[in-house]
């Protein structure tokens, strides 16, 4: 997906594809598309982040509850027009990217992780705090309506569906954009060698908070979708779980891959439900059910780790190669994206770590 | 002012248990410079083997044997099965190992013991300790907690100090070429790390379970409380860690005191920001330069 004419023809295509099958499929699949379409929206800013800039977040989640809290809050006091709310709610989450995105510039390799791991710990625990405006454990209810020209049978789900996969689009086709302009360049040159990329005039500090800020809008457009599909924002929903599942979405898909997120997000989302109801209907109990797909998000990230590290799109990749041999275009990613760990403690480390398989 | 005293002590306390999960961040950090994001998952999982043991003998002190024993079998096998691949690759695919590990951990935990809260028995009365008629807000099992970490770090740090094995150990961490070069079998060393944090995890699982309960996600927060603590101590340095583990322990004991429970992960995520913007390499570190 070089050029933009081919990339909004895919957009156009794929858009037609959900308009289809919302038609045709019931109400429940309807709710899956639009589960789809959210996860699509947080893993694809996601998978930019740590794929092509080389941090990692735990606290995605974190920003999908403050896109979520937004929108509800602005639904229920303001009434604005959901498109105004989308808009809204992408802001404050970017702000509050960027504000936590300037510490973050900071840090390297662990302890970017863990301070985003912190923050989707802490954050949740606002919404208990500040009961009043929050509503405390129960959460705040969301008021979406399908619009008057689309008539009274309009069913809401399919009406939530189209809305979330076309956010969800327009949000891949400028990532994608994003990926293949300076910017991206700059963050993958960032990712490999920080030291080099500054040589070449690259503002390293700027690439990085630039692309946590990124990939914090991103949430934040997938946790006001969340708030209008679910009809409910309650702290339980954006737990570090969440955060970790959208981590293993985009290693599924293939880190810094845009497929790949929207892979990875198919499989996110279908495969635990599918598997709670093969377990319930085989007589296993609802913890073990729901359990179930928790450890195989453990599972499947240390395997996919140690034996597939491109995921499926690079899997898909060397499929293609197979039948149409080497294009011109094939990039050479070999390995996982690497964020370069070259403080002076590190040195004596690195050594090390080379020799340390074969020894 | 009896407040005051209440909440300090009770802060050290639980300081005490943020400082052995930094205790084992940092062994395994100085080791491997890895982040283990399992190290809470893995002490959940182990509290929970000494909360069956418990169940089924009757003993407190059988479970929290076990469960040690438990912490340094999990720890080696962990690092020995999937963590040692990850050593020649991009350090991002150790961090996501460490990750994946906690959610396996987490998800086992909900399958084998089921996911409800549970109750974790003390080994000692829970009723305040009174210094005369003023009660001083922490009890004899508080004591116990203190003390067991005491003892757990000085055995530690004299056995890394006076015994062969912690010399190869800190030679290893210094400078692992070298180590290597002077016989010493690092990738053995490191398992050995990855054992002992294993325990001391352990340790912090078993201790602080009474006043949290138990369930697969319990250790959470405590993980990223340590993981401040550690940071604050600058990662590098077990006597950093400790010290940071009280330091932020008892801050939060005055905030969870004055300000209400429910602010005290948001403090401590404040600290964290404002230590890592402040002195990245922990309050303890001298100023280093970052040679390329």
């Amino acid at each position: 997906m070089q050029s933009l004419p081919r990339r909004l023809g895919v957009a156009v295509v794929v858009a037609v594809i959900v308009v289809f099958l919302s038609i045709k499929l019931n109400t429940f699949r309807d709710y899956q598309i639009a589960e789809i379409a959210v996860e699509v929206t947080a893993v694809a800013g996601l998978t930019m982040l740590t794929g092509l800039s080389g941090q990692i977040s735990l606290g995605n989640g974190a920003f999908m509850a403050i896109g979520a809290y937004t929108t509800a809050l602005l639904l229920l006091h303001l009434s604005w027009p959901f498109i105004a709310v989308l808009v809204l709610a992408g802001a404050v989450t970017a702000a509050a990217g960027a504000i936590f995105g300037v510490a973050a510039a900071r840090l390297r390799g662990p302890y970017l992780a863990g301070a985003t791991l912190m923050l989707g710990v802490a954050l949740p625990s606002i919404a208990y705090a500040y009961q009043s405006i929050f509503g405390g454990d129960q959460g705040l209810n969301v008021a979406f309506t399908t619009p008057g020209f689309l008539g009274a049978n309009f069913p809401l789900t399919r009406w939530q569906a189209w809305v979330s996969a076309l956010v969800a689009l327009i949000t891949l086709v400028l990532l994608a954009n994003l990926s293949y302009s300076r910017i991206g360049r700059n963050w993958r040159a960032v990712r490999d060698d920080d030291v080099a990329a500054a040589l070449d005039g690259v503002n390293v500090a700027a690439a990085r908070i630039l692309a946590f800020v990124v990939s914090a809008t991103c949430a934040g457009l997938a946790g006001a979708l969340l708030a209008i599909v679910t009809g409910l924002v309650a702290p339980g929903a954006f737990t570090i779980t969440l955060s970790i599942a959208l981590l293993t979405a985009a290693v599924i898909g293939g880190l810094g891959s845009l497929p790949g997120a929207v892979w990875g997000s198919l499989v996110i989302v279908l495969v635990p439900t599918y598997v709670t109801d093969v377990a319930t209907s085989h007589g296993l109990s609802s913890s073990v059910g729901s359990n179930i797909p928790v450890a195989a998000y453990g599972a499947v990230l240390i395997l996919v780790m140690l034996v597939f590290p491109q995921g499926i799109q690079g899997g898909l990749r060397r499929l293609l190669t197979l039948f149409t041999g080497p294009g011109p275009k094939t990039r050479t990613w070999h390995t996982a994206p690497t964020p370069p760990e070259t403080s002076s403690a590190d040195q004596a480390q690195a050594s090390h770590h080379e020799k340390e398989g074969t020894s | 002012m009896v407040e005051f005293l209440q909440f300090t002590l009770s802060g050290i306390v639980f300081g005490m248990i943020y400082a052995a999960v930094a205790l084992s961040l940092v062994l395994i950090w100085r080791g491997t410079r890895l982040l283990n994001y399992a190290q809470g998952g893995m002490a959940m999982f182990t509290t929970y083997v000494a909360i069956e043991v418990i169940y089924r003998t009757g003993s407190y002190w059988a479970g929290f044997v076990v469960a040690l024993a438990a912490g340094i079998v999990l720890g080696a096998a962990c690092q020995l099965t999937v963590i040692r691949p990850t050593m020649n690759k991009p350090p991002l695919n150790g961090v996501i190992v460490t990750i994946g590990l906690l959610v396996l951990l987490e998800g086992l935990a909900g399958i084998f013991f089921g996911g409800q809260y549970r109750s974790f028995p003390a080994a000692f009365s829970i009723i305040g300790i009174k210094a005369g008629t003023t009660p001083l807000g922490v009890s004899r099992y508080d004591v116990f907690v203190v003390a067991a970490v005491l003892v757990t770090t000085l055995v530690l740090a004299v056995a890394f100090k006076y015994t062969t094995a912690g010399l190869r150990m800190r030679a290893a961490a210094f400078n692992a070429t070298i180590a290597r070069l002077s016989g010493i079998r690092v990738a053995r060393v490191l398992t050995v790390g990855w054992a002992l944090a294993g325990l001391i995890g352990a340790l912090a699982g078993v201790l602080v379970s009474p006043s949290t309960f138990l369930y697969p996600n319990s250790m959470d927060t405590i993980f990223v409380f340590g993981f401040t603590a550690a940071v604050i101590g600058g990662l590098d340095s077990p006597v950093g860690a400790v010290v940071g583990g009280l330091l932020l322990g008892i801050a939060l004991s005055y905030v969870g005191g004055y300000l209400g429970s429910d602010l005290t992960s948001v403090v401590a995520l404040g600290v964290l920001v404002v230590v890592l913007m402040i002195r990245p390499g922990g309050l303890f570190s001298a100023t280093r330069v970052r040679r390329v």
